[in-house]
């Protein structure tokens, strides 16, 4: 059973910070997580008095608080179109609606979970984290590093035209996924972000230039991309899914994403 | 008939919509202690030293309970009627632990956070013994689950303790060996199901207090009121007199509820502290300390002749009863009598044997189906398998081979089925699922092939020569009828549709029927809802008293109007004279005999009835599935699932209706999304809904049912049962669908999109086969 | 710690600690329909609103809704009853025990789209778990009450 001495809601950012500082100390967001163990914290630091709750789009970026949930992530209109629907595929599956409300992107980018299809999405769109007081970082620079007692302030989108879609497998359907997969054009460039491996989405680049049609893609390019970024990872074995398995279905999701992204979808 | 075959709203339908606090955890006092037991961590130990000293400092902690304080009479959990053919294996708490998750301590306290507390500061030194943990080794292997002497089997099951056998028996009619030498075709395969939970939303919840007469009161979320009040009596060695045993509104049972998992431990607090004790098991406790299914291995071989005449069927089933035998001996029987008798037609011979064994895993208890379920799967798939080798439509080889009304069923006790509706179940479902255009299969042209399957059913309703159908009927006052019963509504209306079955006898309104629920003291003996019993048998025993107490109340009336009984008619409202005389009173309205009764009366107005029956005449249905299956990642989707069942006349269609969408999708679950895997130390993997996937509403596809009513003669009004039968066709169906996309078998569930892809790259649609 | 908020319409002032749940808090204060069925934030048995929002109550700290409106089924008994009668006539709702934070997230869905087609509907309430109906039955509960309620508005 979780413990917790005391709550407090933070009036600013400096005094979550210099809360948190103590190891015994815990930031929290959905909590969902932090409910299922046995931890005994002793101070909870509730943000969610700071306004970072907020989705602000401006002509040039995406400033998502901390303390966004799944839900609104999944509800924007802007980022719904920004994304060709790719957010809104990302999180629809997770769990349900209620826990959605709950669930921050803060504590799912946190988390660097190797299940997240948050942390796989968000990477795919190159997004930067802000942190109190490291400042902004790529979250796939992020991602790599281990967790830390600097505070997630917000998650920043460049905007910029991009293609993207997202797919994940499942097989009950509001499951953990068996394999996230994000496939994102951008910068001349196609890259593919899978998590799930079950380890963290990590993202791989079409440095081998098999992609050449800039947005447009065949079924055989497409194919063969597949099968290279399959090549490229480590994938591995659970309850879920076999390592085998994952290293199948990942040539044949990657596949399809760039299919959907791609212009012959 | 007027108010049975009505699609009436339950009883208690809209206290449950509006949230009202009608379930045991609603109901318990704000002092009552907080019950929680400590778990063991190991699959097999005996417990060296258990130190409770620290933990009892807690503030707060009533009292801790080990092996030492408690009685040393074995007894069972199972709810069956007694002598109980399930061993006398368990106590309250045993020096030995048997599984991961067995009871070590029993800790009683002010509130959650003291007794959390208060277990953590437990110290066990366990002795770790070495684990049975594979049933196909448990059969005479040298580490015994229950070694102990004071074991005990009270009934000839062909149990022995020191063989880690519980049950063990063969069962045959003619000569399957010279049968099958004899058939075209013998084909032998294996199948595996695994020990699924039935996951009631409502965990295991118990509440326990002394009442004014120094008696223990016990309010459990429990399908066996009367059962329960023996096994309490036994366990804590105490006069059954001294215990009361009662049901609220159940948060669904599915047999869960049919062994005593929670009851005996708050029980033991109150009975020693005199404080009132509730004990709710959490899901995770649920998952893993409950009573699952029996993972049972079943072999079998069928023989049959080139054109499709199924002459012989040999079933061995070996079950796994886990650490304690609840419903070990029992539930195997199903799996044959309760599947080869649908290919009655042609058998000449069969054979069922079954070993069921001990193991140091989960006591396994009752489960929707009870053993059928698991049978059904392997009988239903070799049949398909028949089909597949024959290259015969599976319709048409279940149409040439199976039991037929009027038939008698050696391989079903001898019993001769008078209502069977099979072959219209068979035909109506092929129909409406469009069979014929969809099978075996049809390439979307987008990656995936949508295919069909089919698998049939039967059940049983009560069991024959044993099960008991309870009931009272009390006229009163204002001419409304109490309804008692013993048998408990775990959400299936059977309070409702008992109430149907009292109103249709008295013709009277439906509202005129108050139902009390299971009550030790004040309710008839009922052995309790399982066995699929409660329509069927209590239905009869309500159908008799109403009966009664119809003839009562023309008595009174006949007295009132000073004419003779035969003279008279009751219509529900009023008494009559059938042959009107001037001067005279000729009726008497039924609220002017209520009210006479309470009067200087010596006529009844109240009557019991206690029921068996010789038979027990099965249900029956069909199930169809149709699946999507992705041919590059082996991902599976349930479209729809066509369903049609014979379960004699449905006392109320909405409800018969609901319980075969609810037993489809679990049999869906079954198929596909439950697993069921340990660790080494014996720990359950699927300990949480986070990993024990039951369908969401996503997962089900669209399910359809319908009715093809056959009339069971020795029921008041034509009705067999519905409860189980409803859980065993998906998974054959489902296999059978996915054979049909992909060449494909797989004959060990649940399937999973990994298997399917696996199959599928192995490719070759005849001689594939993948275990 | 002191815990003021709104539960039902009603102001509430009561004593909890730093690691109370929402679920228990309402249910010492009554509200009995809140019900628990799993500890892995799964089932949604558990659904209430804070300011109109569902959320599993099983996972809400207490203390996070200081100040603000929770709702529990009991402050809804008109609708509830309303979209409830529609579930009965079908008999899903069967145990009840999913009933309270299913029908709590139904009537979120109604509110939120009052017009959700199959999809739609299945989607917005993925998150309720139920081992009794097979879901069918509510779903046809559900649009039977949509029908009715576009009826009323056809006859308004």
């Amino acid at each position: 059973m979780l413990q917790i001495k005391q709550y407090v809601k933070v009036t600013s950012l400096d005094e979550a910070y210099e809360l948190n500082k103590k190891k015994s100390n815990v930031i929290i967001g959905g909590m969902h997580w932090l409910k299922m163990s046995s931890k005994s914290v002793g101070t909870v630091i509730d943000l969610s008095g700071l306004g970072l709750d907020e989705i602000v789009e401006t002509e040039s970026t995406f400033e998502i608080g901390c303390m966004v949930s799944l839900r609104q992530l999944e509800t924007h209109e802007g980022l719904h179109a920004y994304t060709m629907g790719a957010m809104r595929d990302a999180v629809k599956d997770i769990v349900g609606i209620q826990l959605r409300n709950t669930a921050t992107v803060g504590g799912s980018i946190f988390g660097r979970y190797g299940f997240s299809d948050v942390l796989t999405v968000f990477m795919a769109l190159d997004a930067s984290v802000v942190c109190y007081k490291a400042g902004e970082i790529s979250l796939k620079e992020y991602a790599k590093k281990k967790a830390d007692r600097d505070i997630l302030v917000k998650l920043v989108i460049k905007k910029q035209p991009l293609r993207i879609a997202y797919l994940a497998q499942r097989h009950a359907r509001t499951d953990f996924a068996m394999l996230t997969c994000a496939v994102c054009f951008a910068d001349g460039m196609w890259r593919a972000v899978l998590g799930g491996r079950p380890e963290k989405a990590e993202m791989v680049m079409d440095e081998e230039k098999l992609l050449t049609n800039g947005i447009s893609v065949t079924e055989a390019q497409a194919e063969a991309f597949g099968k290279y970024v399959a090549e490229q990872l480590e994938f591995g074995s659970n309850m879920r899914g076999s390592a085998e398995y994952r290293k199948e279905i990942a040539a044949v999701l990657v596949k399809r994403a760039l299919l959907t992204a791609g212009g012959n979808a | 008939m007027r108010v049975v075959n009505k699609p009436l709203r339950k009883k208690d339908a809209m206290a449950l919509v509006t949230g009202k606090p009608v379930y045991t955890g609603d109901m318990i006092d704000k002092n009552a202690l907080v019950v929680k037991i400590l778990h063991s961590p190991h699959a097999n130990a005996m417990i060296e030293d258990i130190n409770i000293a620290i933990a009892m400092k807690v503030p707060g902690i009533e009292a801790i309970y080990t092996y030492k304080d408690v009685p040393q009479k074995r007894f069972t959990m199972a709810g069956q009627t007694y002598p109980e053919p399930s061993p006398y294996d368990r106590l309250i708490l045993d020096q030995h632990v048997r599984f991961h998750g067995d009871a070590v301590a029993i800790v009683a306290g002010e509130n959650v956070k003291a007794v959390d507390k208060a277990l953590k500061l437990i110290k066990v030194k366990y002795e770790i013994l070495p684990a049975v943990d594979d049933f196909r080794t448990a059969l005479d292997n040298p580490i015994l689950v229950h070694p102990e002497d004071n074991w005990i089997a009270h009934c000839p099951v062909g149990a022995d303790n020191k063989r880690n056998l519980c049950a063990q028996e063969v069962d045959e009619n003619g000569n399957i060996e010279s049968v099958f030498a004899d058939c075209d075709i013998v084909l032998d395969r294996t199948y595996h199901t695994k020990a699924n939970s039935q996951t009631p939303m409502e965990t295991f919840r118990t509440y326990t207090y002394m009442d004014t007469y120094g008696r223990l009161n016990v309010l459990s979320s429990t399908q066996i009121v009367f059962h329960l009040r023996r096994i309490l009596g036994q366990a804590l060695d105490i006069p059954k007199s001294k215990i009361r045993v009662m049901k609220p509104r159940i948060g669904g049972g599915f047999g869960a509820k049919q062994t005593s998992v929670t009851e005996v431990f708050p029980a033991f607090v109150t009975w020693k502290t005199g404080k009132p004790a509730y004990i709710e098991f959490g899901r995770q406790e649920s998952q893993t300390a409950g009573s699952p299914r029996h993972e049972m291995e079943m072999h079998v071989r069928i023989g049959a002749m080139k054109d499709g005449r199924i002459r012989g069927i040999d079933l061995h089933t070996l079950s796994n009863t886990g650490a304690y035998g609840e419903h070990g001996p029992t539930t195997v029987g199903l799996s044959g009598h309760k599947s080869i008798p649908l290919y009655n037609k042609y058998q000449e011979a069969y054979r069922f044997s079954y070993d069921v064994v001990y193991t140091n895993v989960q006591s396994a208890g009752a489960y929707r189906g009870y053993g059928a379920t698991q049978g059904l799967f392997a009988v239903e798939t070799i049949v398909n398998e028949l089909a597949a080798e024959l290259q015969m439509d599976p319709v048409a080889l279940r149409e040439m081979n199976i039991v037929r009304e009027g038939d008698i069923m050696p391989a079903y006790y001898g019993e001769q089925t008078n209502a069977c509706a099979l072959d219209r179940c068979l035909k109506a479902t092929a129909e409406r699922m469009g069979w014929k255009e969809k099978y075996p299969c049809k390439d979307m042209g987008n990656g995936k092939i949508r295919s069909v399957g089919v698998a049939m059913a039967m059940q049983g309703s009560s069991i024959s020569n044993c099960d008991i159908g309870g009931a009272t009927i009390k006229l009163n006052d204002d001419g409304f009828y109490a309804l008692t019963i013993g048998a408990a509504d775990m959400g299936t209306g059977c309070d409702t549709i008992l109430a149907q079955i009292a109103a249709e006898v008295m013709d009277c309104d439906y509202e005129d029927i108050i139902v009390y629920g299971a009550d030790t003291d004040s309710s008839p003996y009922d052995s309790g809802s399982y066995a699929s019993s409660t329509t069927y048998l209590t239905g009869n025993a309500v159908a008799k008293v109403c009966m009664q107490l119809r003839e009562s109340i023309r008595k009174i009336g006949a007295s009132i109007m000073k004419c003779a009984v035969e003279d008279t008619e009751f219509d529900g409202k009023k008494v009559y004279r059938i042959e009107t005389k001037e001067n005279e009173v000729n009726e008497v309205s039924l609220i002017d005999i209520a009210t006479a009764s309470m009067v200087n009366n010596n006529y009844e107005t109240q009557f019991t009835a206690t029921l068996s029956s010789p038979v027990s005449p099965p249900p029956f249905m069909v199930g169809m599935a149709e699946v999507e299956i992705d041919k590059e990642t082996g991902e599976i989707r349930m479209i729809h699932y066509e369903s049609t069942v014979d379960c004699g006349t449905p006392v109320n269609p909405n409800l018969a209706r609901v319980q075969a969408e609810g037993g489809i999708a679990q049999g869906i679950g079954m198929a596909l999304f439950e697993n069921i895997t340990y660790g080494k130390h014996g720990e359950l993997f699927e300990n949480s809904f986070m990993q024990y996937k039951i369908p969401t509403r996503q997962d089900v596809g669209r399910i359809s049912v319908e009715f093809e009513a056959s009339y069971e003669p020795t029921n008041v009004f034509g009705a067999k049962s519905i409860g189980e039968v409803v859980i065993n066709t998906p998974a054959p169906a489902i296999v059978h669908a996915i054979h049909n996309a992909t060449g494909l078998w797989v004959r060990e569930l649940p399937v999973t999109p990994e298997k399917i892809l696996k199959g599928i790259k192995e490719q070759g649609k005849k001689s594939n086969d993948f275990a | 710690m002191e815990l003021k908020f709104i539960l039902n319409e009603k102001n509430v002032v009561t004593e909890i600690e730093a690691d109370s749940l929402l679920i228990d808090v309402v249910r010492d204060l009554g509200c009995l329909s809140v019900k628990r069925g799993c500890e892995t934030s799964n089932c949604g048995l558990c659904t209430v609103f804070v300011e109109d929002k569902p959320v599993l109550s099983c996972s809400v700290l207490a203390a996070r809704v200081e100040g603000q409106h929770v709702t529990t089924l009991e402050g809804l008994q008109e609708e509830a009853a309303d979209f409830g009668a529609f579930i009965a006539d079908q008999g899903a709702e069967q145990c009840g025990f999913c009933n309270p934070g299913f029908i709590m997230n139904a009537i979120a869905m109604f509110r939120e789209n009052p017009h959700p087609d199959d999809e739609e509907i299945l989607a917005y309430l993925s998150g309720n778990l139920c081992r009794c109906s097979g879901y069918e039955g509510q779903l046809r509960g559900i649009k039977a009450y949509l029908e009715f309620k576009d009826s009323q508005k056809g006859e308004a």
